[in-house]
């Protein structure tokens, strides 16, 4: 009788059983994929550190002057070009929303405090990404998978020396100056818009400007510029350096994953940080 | 006893599941050339690639000149390591460097040497690689080749004490290959370094070791000269050597010598003890000249050159040759006497005078730089042996009744 009742209730215990295990598997999953999250987090910041502490040793200066080369000047033409945009582009909308109010003569601080605050460390740091972060994902990726950074290794040349610091370093001193020309430049193209085109007094324009606008502004735009810095090297780099680990692809594709996943990692957490880096400066 | 430059103790290496070393032990002795074979996937640049410190063993000990690599303090590996250089089987050059700045990359990061010290060294070893006319260009730009040349030229520029070599001669042609590989022979005869190679070229690549270490299953089944490797009595021989041995008669017309020494046997095996053979040596004399004057591929293109002409006119009446070493060729011919072997000889050289001469003279006329020019001989020498005769003494014989069969002299044109 004993074996009777046990054999009636094992499909219902099966059936449980199953239902419990397909209750856990999306609580399993979400788990997995924070261990990884917080275990690629840790990793990240230890590559970042690591880089960090290599930037003072001998032979770094001309790495790092060729890297800025790269990621600052040569960035300077997309990013003067996205600013004039931006900015008349602000210029047009705050002077037909002021207009309203008959405050137009506030379009010139509306301008500034946007761009400064938060759309020049924002659009340059973005635009940075796209332009020299996803190369400097797929130039190291490139270099992983045809094992040129184990040649260096085997000439007991420093990897993270040689390729992270200097793109780290000259991400963290071009940054804030891109930035600076984003934010003039975007001025400027208010200037164009609200007043060559408008036809706003342009003393109004820029007393607006100087009278609104205040140190701390400018100093807390610079200091999110160096957390985006930071951000996108080294998520960019982390991406291109352990592109031959990825568990989705190998080889080329690995690469081409590598580097989409570094652009949009940096761009949703430059978002997000510039959420919590303006928390604690405002 | 010596103690071994590099030993392994009970290695084992996994990759997730695979079980690729497993408790291996082996042994490297300085100022050797050591070569591993073993077929392809079976952990041979694993090995390689523990000792350089790229991978590190899940198992087991690595000691350096009797010290366990993991016991070291980071400067002693850091000085382990400095002596050492690698040459990647796919030459991981660096694609945004020319060549000259491939081959300096290491003297300016790891050295304070000043620039016009680094750039004599370059230039003297883009000069002795033959790379001084391509010194500007990028690696896409040139052949597989002339890569393989970079890649050994930056593996030597900083005249380590041991280099690593990661199947030098992949992916390269016949002529190619022995070219490298005598070019290996040579910088170390020269600058004295312990080589470590990773190779499937049997037989070539017996010419210039010194000592075998055979991969199989995981595990080094054998250690020890090439000769003794002829005498090893293993499934080894019987899976990898014979493959790859059959791969090299097709590329190059020529047996092995293990081969040649089992047809051999074979052959006199079912011949009456009083019946005779003749045994041919045939040798390109300078070869080394060649090499000094002409390089590498033109030694080799001349040697290859002369063994596919000795196979194609010998192997016509059922003889078979091998390669003896570096610049001899020894062909059989088991069913001649001497007297039947001179006339065939005769005939030999007539046409070799007339065609062979002009075809080797090609190849080396290719090489020639201007201003230049080399003069080297070819020699044959004839024996007779019995099936109770030692096939090596006939081959001293006829060693010792070698003549000048023909005599050429590439000279660049005005």
């Amino acid at each position: 009788m004993a074996t009777d009742t046990n054999t009636q209730k094992s499909p219902e215990i099966d059936a449980k059983l199953q239902l419990g295990i397909m209750l856990t598997i999306p609580f399993s999953f979400i788990g997995r994929q924070v261990i990884r999250w917080v275990n690629n987090l840790g990793a990240a910041t230890i590559f970042l550190c690591l880089a960090l502490i290599k930037t003072f040793r001998s032979k770094q200066l001309p790495k790092t002057v060729s890297q800025l080369f790269y990621i600052g000047a040569k960035s300077t033409a997309i990013i003067m070009l996205v600013s004039l945009f931006t900015g008349m582009v602000l210029g047009i909308q705050s002077y037909h929303a002021l207009i309203k109010f008959g405050a137009q003569g506030a379009v010139g601080t509306l301008v500034s405090l946007s761009l400064i605050r938060e759309l020049g460390p924002v659009l340059t740091a973005i635009m940075i990404t796209a332009r020299a972060g996803s190369a400097m994902t797929a130039e190291i990726g490139i270099q992983r998978i045809s094992e040129q950074i184990d040649a260096l290794k085997t000439m007991r040349i420093d990897p993270l020396k040689y390729l992270i610091s200097p793109r780290v370093i000259a991400s963290i001193i071009s940054f804030p100056i891109l930035t600076t020309v984003f934010d003039l430049i975007g001025i400027i193209g208010g200037y164009v818009s609200g007043v060559l085109l408008l036809g706003l007094n342009s003393g109004v324009y820029f007393h607006s400007i100087q009278a609104n606008v205040e140190m701390k502004d400018i100093s807390d735009g610079l200091i999110k510029a160096i957390v985006f810095a930071v951000i996108v090297s080294t998520v960019c780099c982390y991406q291109g350096y352990f592109s031959h680990l990825r568990r989705d692809s190998h080889g080329a594709k690995a690469v081409g994953f590598a580097t989409t996943s570094a652009v949009v990692i940096s761009c949703v957490l430059i978002l997000v940080s510039d959420y919590v880096v303006t928390s604690f400066l405002i | 006893m010596t103690t071994p430059l590099i030993e392994f103790k009970g290695v084992t290496k996994c990759f997730g599941d695979r079980t690729v070393l497993n408790k291996v032990n082996l042994q490297i002795y300085e100022g050797q050339v050591t070569t591993i074979i073993g077929l392809s996937g079976a952990g041979k640049s694993v090995i390689l690639k523990h000792i350089i410190g790229l991978i590190k063993p899940d198992e087991g000990t690595i000691l350096f000149r009797g010290e366990p690599i993991s016991g070291m303090k980071r400067a002693q590996t850091n000085s382990s390591l400095a002596e050492m250089s690698y040459m990647f089987q796919d030459n991981a050059l660096f694609d945004s460097m020319s060549v000259y700045e491939n081959i300096a990359f290491p003297l300016q990061e790891t050295t304070n040497l000043k620039k016009g010290e680094i750039d004599r060294r370059v230039k003297l070893r883009l000069e002795q690689t033959e790379l001084s006319e391509a010194a500007n260009r990028y690696p896409s730009e040139l052949s597989g080749g002339m890569q393989k040349r970079v890649a050994l030229a930056r593996a030597l520029i900083t005249d380590p004490r041991i280099v690593l070599f990661d199947e030098p001669t992949s992916g390269q042609d016949p002529v190619r290959k022995n070219a490298i590989l005598s070019m290996i022979a040579q910088y170390q005869r020269k600058f004295g370094f312990t080589a470590i190679l990773v190779s499937h070229e049997i037989p070539d690549v017996y010419f210039i070791s010194n000592r075998i270490l055979a991969l199989y299953n995981k595990d080094i089944v054998f250690q020890g000269t090439p000769e003794e490797l002829e005498k090893f009595d293993h499934p080894f021989n019987d899976e990898v050597i014979h493959s790859l041995e059959a791969l090299q008669k097709e590329l190059t017309g020529l047996y092995s010598k293990r081969q040649f020494k089992a047809m051999n046997q074979a052959q006199l095996s079912q011949r009456h003890l009083r019946e005779t053979y003749s045994v041919a040596i045939f040798s390109i004399e300078e070869l080394q000249t060649i090499i000094n004057e002409l390089g590498h591929d033109a030694a080799q293109g001349a040697l290859h050159c002369l063994g596919i002409y000795i196979d194609k006119h010998f192997s016509a009446i059922g003889a078979f040759s091998t390669r003896r070493n570096s610049n001899e060729v020894v062909t059989m011919l088991p069913y001649s006497n001497l007297t039947e072997a001179v006339k065939i000889m005769d005939d030999f050289v007539q046409d070799f005078r007339t065609n062979g001469t002009t075809e080797i003279w090609s190849v080396a006329q290719k090489h020639i730089k201007a201003g230049k020019s080399v003069e080297f001989t070819v020699w044959a020498g004839l024996a007779q042996g019995q099936p109770a005769t030692e096939i090596d003494s006939v081959i001293a014989l006829a060693k010792s009744q070698q003549k000048e069969i023909g005599r050429l002299h590439c000279a660049a044109e005005e």
